[in-house]
């Protein structure tokens, strides 16, 4: 049994994640006060990736990526950065790909807070940043909750963007999704079926922890 | 002392319309804005704390110029000194009362005593509690206590009573009263209720469609004379009897209803939740002591 594919999943999922969280909040929260004419087009392209197809964002990321291409020229050139078929790409690729699944939460949250309650905070001195730390974002942990554990699960659920841009490189780009397909197709089905429920045991497990917290049902067991 | 100035577009529920708004308060002052819905009466309070921008206009507070377009200065609602009470309280609802009270001190010298304030509001009970766990009239204690321990030069308070029902309201009444005289602020209440403004206010200023259209006493404003009876009662009109010569108007005081004999072309003009006053001038009031 080749524990890398999982690995490489998770460590894909958390690195991912962590980053949705420092770029999704300043982005929720802006969205989620703005009154400029361009905020239907940002949350247009936010959304995006819910209905592609992850081919499109695949094929996209692989011609911008790609070192024939100016962008991806000047990332290599510059920056020594090749985000085709390596780790780094697969990781901004899933940022992009799993965007509306922490942006969602988090800026329905931020909307949900009345008015009043920031502005309290306002008009005894506190400043913005002191506002949206210790009072709102306090009042969102549920929102946090649910973009954190969505954005995790839908980064280990993907398969279409990775093999795009990534494609199967072992303990590089070989991650538990593909590496399923991968003995599938070399009729390997007892490989297959080992990481197929081991994915489908770990996020039923988080998906469940998610809803038994949010439903309060935490609350009732331990009072 | 407090010289307000604004003028500023609004958008109302039927169109835009201009606010103008020329207005002096005393320091210690308990004044009451009155007026229909979408007069301006939360957008003046708002400009006031800093909350929303005028068009051109000054602010000055106590010979602190807190706006003034003609300079260019326009303090931030954090660098002015405001105790604002909204009327769906705002507590944070993830910090105890107590915690609430702690994070509106911050890092101040020169507020006012958290103790003191539990105790004059009467929140010691309750010091440990979540908002969510409080009713109406509690929360809105707390919001008022949140309010005054950064001791604000002005109190705002917008329509605070008005989700609360009658008994909770006359209580809170008299904690506003207590601290307006205690702290010896200089305050701003909107209002709708005739009786409450009697009750508690030295001014009352109507706006209607952004402008002033009656300042005054309240007496003054609401009854277009100068009462001075020994005895007034503001109360709301709840039955209208008509006998053979003359009328019987019932009129909830408070919580309890009297009878007023009127004539049948004064009961005319009266129509059921009216508000008014029953004032005596003549008879000499009795005591009567109760047992305990």
């Amino acid at each position: 049994m080749n524990w890398e594919p999982l690995i490489l999943t998770f460590k894909l999922a958390v690195l991912t994640t962590f980053i949705l969280l420092v770029v999704a909040l300043p982005l929720a929260r802006w969205l989620s006060t703005t009154k400029a004419k361009i905020k239907p087009v940002i949350e247009t392209l936010v959304s995006m990736p819910l209905v592609l197809p992850p081919t499109v964002l695949g094929f996209y990321f692989l011609m911008a990526f790609s070192p024939n291409n100016f962008f991806g020229n000047w990332l290599n050139e510059w920056l020594g950065v090749k985000l085709v078929f390596s780790f780094a790409g697969l990781t901004v690729a899933s940022v992009l790909y799993s965007l509306p699944f922490m942006v969602h939460p988090l800026q329905s949250g931020l909307s949900s807070i009345p008015r009043s309650v920031t502005e309290a905070a306002y008009v005894m001195g506190k400043s913005t940043w002191e506002t949206f730390f210790k009072v709102q974002l306090p009042q969102i942990k549920p929102a946090l909750l649910t973009g954190i554990v969505l954005s995790f699960a839908h980064t280990v659920g993907e398969f279409g963007v990775v093999l795009m841009i990534g494609g199967n490189i072992p303990g590089k780009t070989k991650v538990a999704s593909i590496a399923i397909y991968d003995e599938v197709e070399a009729l390997n089905y007892d490989a297959a079926h080992l990481y197929s429920f081991i994915l489908f045991a770990i996020t039923f497990c988080i998906l469940l922890v998610v809803y038994l917290v949010n439903g309060n049902h935490f609350k009732s067991l331990y009072k | 002392m407090i010289e307000i100035d604004f003028t500023k577009t609004l958008d109302g529920g039927a169109g835009s319309f201009d606010l103008e708004l020329k207005l002096a308060l005393e320091a210690g002052q308990f004044t009451t804005i009155y007026g229909a819905s979408g007069a301006g009466k939360t957008s003046t309070l708002r400009m006031i704390s800093g909350l929303m921008t005028p068009d051109r206009g000054s602010l000055v507070v106590n010979n602190e110029v807190w706006y003034d377009s003609s300079k260019k200065i326009n303090k931030k609602p954090q660098e002015r000194s405001i105790g604002f009470v909204f009327q769906d309280y705002a507590l944070f609802g993830h910090m105890t009362v107590l915690e609430n009270l702690i994070f509106a001190k911050g890092k101040n010298d020169g507020t006012n005593s958290i103790d003191e304030l539990l105790e004059v509001m009467e929140l010691q009970q309750l010091e440990h509690r979540k908002p969510e766990t409080l009713s109406g009239g509690q929360k809105q204690r707390v919001a008022l206590a949140r309010a005054l321990v950064q001791k604000p030069k002005l109190l705002l308070l917008d329509e605070p009573f008005a989700a609360l029902d009658n008994t909770i309201r006359f209580k809170l009444h008299e904690y506003l009263k207590r601290v307006q005289e205690r702290y010896d602020l200089t305050t701003i209440l909107i209002s709708h209720e005739v009786g409450e403004i009697i009750k508690l206010a030295d001014k009352v200023v109507c706006l209607e469609q952004g402008r002033i259209n009656k300042i005054g006493s309240p007496d003054t404003v609401f009854t277009n004379q100068n009462l001075s009876g020994k005895f007034k009662f503001p109360g709301v009109v709840v039955k209208v009897e008509r006998e053979e010569i003359i009328s019987v108007v019932s009129v909830r005081i408070h919580t309890q209803v009297v009878k007023v004999v009127v004539q049948h072309h004064e009961a005319q003009a009266l129509a059921l939740g009216d508000q008014v006053i029953v004032v005596s001038k003549a008879f000499n009031p009795i005591l009567y002591k109760l047992e305990a």
